[in-house]
């Protein structure tokens, strides 16, 4: 089986990267581009009969940082 | 006095951090990020600046789960001294020993050039050796510095005197221009410069030897 993880920077933290992509697109003449953020997709091949508790576990202890970062687990 | 420098893949500083520790004359043992248990009778624990597990993830986030970090984990919760600039910042920031966490700098580059920064508290063995509000230009060399925390932690630290030094002019977008942060038992400290790359004056500067030398006064004294 395999699960999707989306990591995310919390609402409220600024985002550097994803407001330089902003910035470029707007160069380029995107001008209907208002925000960007930009996280992270993992992708994990999981043995049969993983839960999304144990996911949720690999997500608190790894695979995001909770003081900044959010995640969605997708099965 | 006996300091242990972690060596992680990656890790570009540790030599650096080494020299510093023996130059205040600690007896100095490198740890290769595969032992599970540090050196006998270790005072302090340095844990480098550089690249650990090449910033995969996130930075520090591989090196706070490494088997050589539930052994720093369990010296800091004994109240053992941890010294850890830069990426060692990011580790311990990771490793849940300090609080907050380091994002990209604000500007997007990496910065890497001499900085002055505010001794704000010089209530640690760290900062024994500085006059509170002395200013000390000190090597910074970063990606990711951009220090973060919450509002209710950052009261928290100001109202306990644990942001030991702040930047005279903040240039990583750093939260109230925060270089370092000390635990609440202060003998923990985190910070994103570079003292150990300012003990040489033929390396333009000794401004950071004064924290080794504190730390080394501290111990003697204790």
């Amino acid at each position: 089986m395999k699960a999707k993880v989306t990591v995310m920077l919390k609402d409220g933290v600024l985002d550097p990267q994803g407001e330089a992509v902003r910035h470029a697109l707007s160069a380029m003449g995107f001008d209907e581009v208002e925000g960007v953020r930009q996280g992270k997709l993992i992708e994990l091949d999981l043995a049969k009969g993983t839960t999304e508790a144990d996911i949720v576990a690999m997500c608190e202890k790894l695979l995001a940082n909770t003081v900044i970062e959010s995640y969605r687990i997708e099965m | 006095m006996k300091a242990a420098v972690l060596v992680f893949p990656g890790s570009n500083c540790d030599r650096d951090l080494a020299v510093a520790f023996r130059g205040a004359g600690f007896e100095t043992e490198m740890v290769w990020h595969k032992e599970t248990a540090l050196p006998e009778g270790i005072d302090v624990v340095g844990v480098p600046g550089g690249f650990s597990y090449g910033d995969y993830l996130r930075c520090g986030a591989i090196a706070a789960r490494s088997p050589i970090a539930r052994a720093l984990v369990a010296h800091a919760d004994r109240g053992g001294y941890v010294f850890a600039p830069c990426n060692g910042f990011q580790i311990l920031c990771e490793a849940g020993l300090l609080p907050g966490a380091l994002l990209r700098n604000a500007g997007l580059k990496y910065i890497c050039r001499t900085v002055p920064l505010r001794v704000e508290e010089i209530e640690s063995a760290f900062t024994a050796g500085y006059a509170r509000n002395q200013v000390i230009d000190i090597p910074i060399a970063h990606h990711d510095g951009n220090y973060t925390i919450d509002d209710e932690t950052l009261r928290r630290l100001n109202a306990e005197a644990r942001i030991p030094f702040r930047y005279v002019t903040t240039p990583n977008g750093a939260k109230d221009g925060i270089a370092g942060v000390l635990s609440e038992n202060r003998r923990v400290l985190g910070m994103m410069p570079h003292p150990e790359r300012a003990i040489d004056p033929l390396q333009g500067g000794t401004d950071g030897a004064g924290l080794f030398r504190g730390l080394a006064q501290a111990l003697v004294a204790a």
